[in-house]
């Protein structure tokens, strides 16, 4: 009686933005191994990001960084049975085309490996995989929502083990909105016309952004976040999410630190609920002052 | 009259999306209804219903676990669930991670993940008892079957994607897609349960 004739439709923006939605509130763990991405599950990770090597190494070795080996990604989809999401190189469409092949639940068109294409990012409304992209201030945020990402993180500084980079940009992408906003309660199409122009997108984008008074998609910190504290200030500060890198298998007991970052980010404006989950946590990564780094990757894809 | 308080379980997931949902379900309904989100013991006391949102379903159970209210949200007379949520509720789950535990509330069976990864997500319209609505499945759970005291709201292709449970004088409501993301014509639905439950006559305009 119920019986449903319709058409089922697959890959429409709703069902991209749509997972990132889902993922909100939630912990994004970079992972190498099938017992890494079983640590970040029994954690509380809501997805992992299937890597050869976390930032902090790709750093350390140089060189050209590329997508990671599909043998290294198929283990880690049969390892979990939350999102597996993996990283292509910016601009390389083949490369998403081949994560896409793979069925990963999410394409990080990543400033982390090396940039493969100087002036255009990947197209990405011509996939049916969602795509995150990473952003230093809204004008970035806005041209990679209008190539079609589907969720937003901030560059941060990746591998660097220092959060003082993704704060920037949390607070940069915010100040762009409040501007917009701004423009818009006095009715200032120029203004607003002219932010069209300067971040290179669509009037209809600008106008959408001042009237939701945010992104309209779902918009993560990433970049240098290091323990539960740094997690739980991403979150006050306003994003919707964490992803960690380096910060849980880098740290002295990734087991007792990747829990302790998911409860810290699911209790954010509890002080002493952070405190809690801070406790013998052992050493954090190390981190390093972001002037010492001969390579910024957050420069890169803009 | 007291005031009526629906919670969301507000650790992860799209809670803000339910908790939009449900506010304007009440205000359409025109009922004066609290909508909080949950997160302590202290926000699930004299909760008149709960709403589990969408998210991963292994990454709520150890939230709940953890804080210590997984056992205090059995309490809750009137539960809606929706995909996670519907796996929260449900007695039997397929492919749930070893350490992973379930409300068991509902006398049905799920499958995680059963449609496949993200790109077989899908979106469709669909007839329910309330009315067609556009349905959106992202990394759906599959209902295999439901026991006989389940009532069915919906079907998608033969598969059940949509039903309730009234038992001991609790209601329970599970489906596999997000309502919150289309309509809020589950939401009303639910508040007009609870006001059943509470023995609350709504002043219904439609």
């Amino acid at each position: 009686m119920y019986k449903n004739k319709f058409k089922q439709t697959k890959g429409t923006f709703r069902l991209k933005s749509g997972l990132a939605q889902m993922l909100k509130g939630g912990v994004i763990m970079d992972v190498t191994t099938a017992a890494q991405a079983k640590i970040a599950e029994e954690a509380g990770a809501v997805a992992v990001m299937a890597l050869e090597r976390v930032p902090s190494d790709i750093r350390a070795a140089g060189g050209v960084a590329r997508m990671a080996d599909p043998t290294r990604i198929i283990e880690i989809q049969q390892s979990v049975t939350i999102p597996v999401m993996a990283k292509c190189r910016i601009g390389h469409f083949v490369e998403a085309q081949v994560l896409q092949a793979l069925e990963v639940d999410f394409i990080d068109e990543s400033e982390v490996l090396t940039v493969a294409d100087e002036q255009f990012h990947i197209n990405k409304s011509e996939f049916t995989t969602p795509f995150v992209c990473g952003a230093r201030d809204l004008g970035e945020a806005l041209r990679r929502i209008e190539e079609g990402a589907a969720m937003i993180r901030t560059k941060g500084e990746a591998g660097s083990g220092n959060i003082v980079e993704a704060t920037r940009h949390i607070r940069a992408l915010q100040s762009g909105i409040l501007e917009l906003q701004n423009f818009l309660k006095r009715n200032n199409q120029k203004k607003l016309r002219e932010k069209a122009v300067e971040y290179k997108v669509s009037i209809d984008l600008i106008r959408k952004v001042a009237k939701l008074g945010r992104l309209p998609v779902v918009n993560f910190a990433a970049g240098g976040i290091a323990t539960p504290a740094d997690a739980a200030f991403c979150m006050q500060l306003g994003v919707d999410g964490v992803f960690v890198g380096s910060g849980i298998f880098k740290s002295s007991s990734p087991t007792k630190m990747a829990k302790a970052i998911v409860d810290s980010v699911a209790h954010f404006s509890e002080p002493l609920k952070i405190a809690q989950a801070s406790k013998n946590l052992g050493e954090a990564m190390v981190g390093q002052e972001i002037s010492t780094l001969t390579t910024r990757l957050s420069q890169r894809g803009i | 009259m007291k005031q009526l308080k629906i919670g969301i379980l507000a650790y992860h997931g799209d809670v803000e999306e339910h908790l939009e949902a449900a506010k304007n379900a009440a205000k359409k309904l025109k009922q004066n209804i609290e909508v909080i989100p949950v997160r302590i013991k202290e926000d699930i006391i004299n909760l008149a219903g709960l709403i589990i949102p969408g998210g991963e379903s292994t990454t709520l159970y150890k939230l709940c676990q953890r804080e210590g209210i997984f056992e205090q949200i059995k309490q809750v007379k009137n539960i809606f669930g929706t995909c996670a949520g519907a796996i929260m509720l449900a007695k039997t789950v397929d492919n749930k991670t070893p350490d992973q535990k379930t409300l068991e509330l509902m006398d049905i069976e799920i499958d995680r993940n059963a449609y496949g990864r993200q790109n077989d997500s899908f979106e469709t319209e669909i007839k329910t008892e309330l009315g067609n609505i556009k349905a959106v499945f992202i990394r759906a759970p599959r209902i295999k079957s439901v026991g006989k005291n389940i009532k069915v709201l919906a079907k998608n292709q033969d598969e059940v994607i949509a039903c309730e449970q009234r038992i001991n004088g609790n209601y329970y409501l599970a489906l596999c897609f997000h309502p919150e993301l289309t309509t809020t014509i589950f939401h009303e639905y639910f508040i007009k349960k609870i006001a059943g439950t509470f023995n609350l006559i709504l002043t219904l305009d439609s």
